[in-house]
């Protein structure tokens, strides 16, 4: 690990010299290339600046901020029970999920609980919200690569997602659902054996996809061994979620952190694949999603009765201290460094999102490649606008 | 997990952090079970990092800084019509402390143990107009790069070593550093916050006494 800097000065000294002796032997002339700000594979406004040598990229610079909105100054106006308002916006095919780290980081500053059948129903909803993100990203990975038909079963399957999710919270995108203490509402009846049944679907969608992409000739041929990212690299550039994870980093928050969600009362397997290709990345994706409906189930099956709400002062003050609180939403690992002065609302709130790492290794990931390959791997990294600006 | 084996784990990486950096290591604060900050002093954070790594911290979580200078504008709830209050500046330092106005933190994780530990140092105070300068952690992490750059654009300190410190989000020719204190927030000034004017009786409320009582901190 110590020598892992100088073996990246050496590769790229190397790569320099290989594009130099490119240059030589074809009289080559670089050219520099624009994608985006609209593209498809960025989900939102990215600019990515490549330099060309013939096909190969031997520069990018990714160029964020046509997003940026200043949640982090906003926070500062804001008291605590009106933030999760604007962190909805963060990441926003998975809104439930931001939530919940900061509201554990203010409950973490209280020193309250929930009730349990409020954390049972937060983590439900917490994996809703993912298997709502991520069936998206299978569907338009289709897109990506030229297949169109993935992209129309994840919208129809998905809305089933959105359907739950409206049902149990009354917002499709945003909820804003979680309270300090517990949860706005309990579950509309009828809703769990509706749960159920959606999940089968889910699971066909997942079979459906694996057979459709996963197993096609051009969609390997085009992803398996693009994009290699080492683990010490991926740790270095502090990726996360399925990315770490597709790198051979078996880590996973949701397992491996003491945290107040219902995780440790279900099984559930972490997937890690080896190769830390473009392929691995959407491979784990797509058995993170399945894996995320055989959590549900379970949680279904065994959730407690009782209240949803803890015993919590009307006007919410939190006391003073510092509190750090991530959870593994679907685009990987986001936390809220929360300051609180004893205040109406928090002094200082950091929120470390997901995609903001994950893009920050594209400069590394790009060099070398050639141009088909950025959008796939662009594609495979998988972030969400609102996630890298804030 | 139990609390108390977690504990001896937060207590070697404090040993081993000060075997590393000696007693540039300024202050600790442990929460047994739950967390650990350390701050050092500002000469030892590039050195910081490092130890850090070698001590297998490789999971570069975030970068980030703080201003401590409390908001000039309060809450922005301040009538515009009005004078505006006056507010202290007196600076309260969070948990392990600190001396100067911004302070520098970033987080980094140990896969292999399970556990985390938020590092922070001072920025030494400047002069008007200069910007502080503290060292770059990108040698130490690669990822601290786009971080450092953010943090730059949003705080206005500079991290020595570092390569390039374009601004992300801003463009190139804007004014001013969005997240200190003393950075108005212009939405705020053009147009008074609704809640001003706007207060609605909570449920159950009834009274105008306890709309009072709710700023002295009353609960229940």
């Amino acid at each position: 690990m110590t020598d892992l800097i100088d073996r990246q000065k050496l590769s790229y000294i190397a790569a320099q010299a290989a594009d130099a002796r490119l240059n030589v032997e074809l009289e080559t002339e670089g050219m520099t290339l624009n994608i985006g700000p609209q593209h498809p594979a960025t989900h939102g406004t990215l600019r990515i600046i490549v330099r060309l040598d013939g096909e190969q990229v031997v520069w990018a610079d990714p160029s964020a901020g046509y997003m940026h909105r200043g949640y982090e100054k906003l926070t500062e106006v804001r008291t605590f029970p009106q933030v999760t308002t604007l962190i909805n916006r963060i990441d926003w095919l998975g809104s439930f999920a931001n939530e919940v780290p900061f509201i554990l980081a203010a409950e973490q500053l209280m020193d309250i609980e929930a009730p349990p059948r409020a954390q049972w129903i937060r983590t439900i909803l917490f994996e809703l919200s993912r298997i709502a993100n991520v069936s998206l990203f299978l569907g338009d990975l289709g897109v990506q690569l030229g297949a169109i038909t993935p992209v129309f079963m994840a919208f129809r399957d998905r809305e089933y997602v959105l359907n739950l999710i409206e049902g149990a919270t009354g917002g499709r995108f945003h909820p804003n659902f979680d309270r300090i203490g517990g949860l706005k509402d309990d579950l509309p009846k009828g809703w769990i054996d509706e749960t159920r049944q959606v999940m089968k679907k889910l699971r066909n969608f997942c079979d459906e996809i694996e057979n459709l992409l996963f197993g096609n000739k051009i969609f390997q041929d085009r992803t398996r061994g693009i994009g290699v990212i080492p683990p010490a690299v991926a740790q270095q550039y502090g990726l996360s979620g399925a990315n770490l994870r597709a790198s051979g980093v078996d880590w996973d928050l949701r397992r491996d952190q003491k945290i107040a969600l219902a995780y440790d009362k279900v099984d559930f397997k972490v997937w890690t694949h080896p190769d830390g290709d473009s392929f691995a990345r959407c491979w784990i994706r797509l058995q993170e999603t399945r894996e995320a409906t055989k959590i549900v189930d379970q949680l279904l099956d065994g959730i407690p009765s009782g209240p949803v709400m803890a015993k919590v002062p009307r006007i919410i003050k939190v006391p003073e201290g510092e509190a750090w609180v991530s959870t593994e939403n679907p685009l990987g690992e986001m936390g809220y460094y929360v300051v609180s002065q004893g205040d109406l609302g928090p002094f200082r709130v950091k929120i470390r999102t997901a995609s903001f790492n994950n893009i920050s290794i594209v400069p590394w990931v790009l060099r070398g490649v050639y141009v088909p390959d950025v959008i796939t791997i662009l594609a495979s990294l998988y972030f969400i606008l609102g996630d890298i600006d804030k | 997990m139990p609390a108390l084996a977690s504990d001896t784990l937060r207590e070697d990486i404090v040993d081993k952090l000060r075997a590393a950096i000696g007693d540039q290591l300024l202050d600790v604060k442990l929460v047994p079970g739950t967390d650990l900050w350390a701050r050092v002093a500002t000469e030892a954070w590039r050195d910081t990092g490092l130890a850090l790594r070698d001590q297998g911290f490789h999971y570069f979580c975030f970068l980030s800084a703080i201003d401590w200078l409390p908001s000039p504008y309060g809450r922005g709830e301040d009538d515009p019509t009005e004078p505006a209050p006056e507010r202290s500046t007196e600076i309260v330092h969070g948990y392990t402390g600190g001396e100067t106005r911004f302070q520098v933190f970033a987080r980094v994780t140990d896969i292999e143990r399970h556990v985390g530990v938020t590092v922070k140092a001072d920025v030494p105070e400047v002069a008007a107009g200069e910007s502080p300068v503290i060292d770059s952690w990108v040698t130490n992490y690669a990822g601290a790069n786009w971080h450092e750059r953010e943090c730059h654009e949003m705080f206005g300190i500079r991290f020595a070593g570092h390569p390039d410190l374009r601004n992300m989000y801003l463009p190139t020719e804007f004014e001013g550093y969005p997240l200190r204190k003393d950075f108005p927030l212009l939405a705020r000034h053009v147009k008074p916050w609704p809640g001003i004017v706007d207060v609605e009786p909570l449920p159950g409320e009834g009274d105008e006494s306890a709309e009072a009582a709710a700023g002295e901190g009353a609960s229940e």
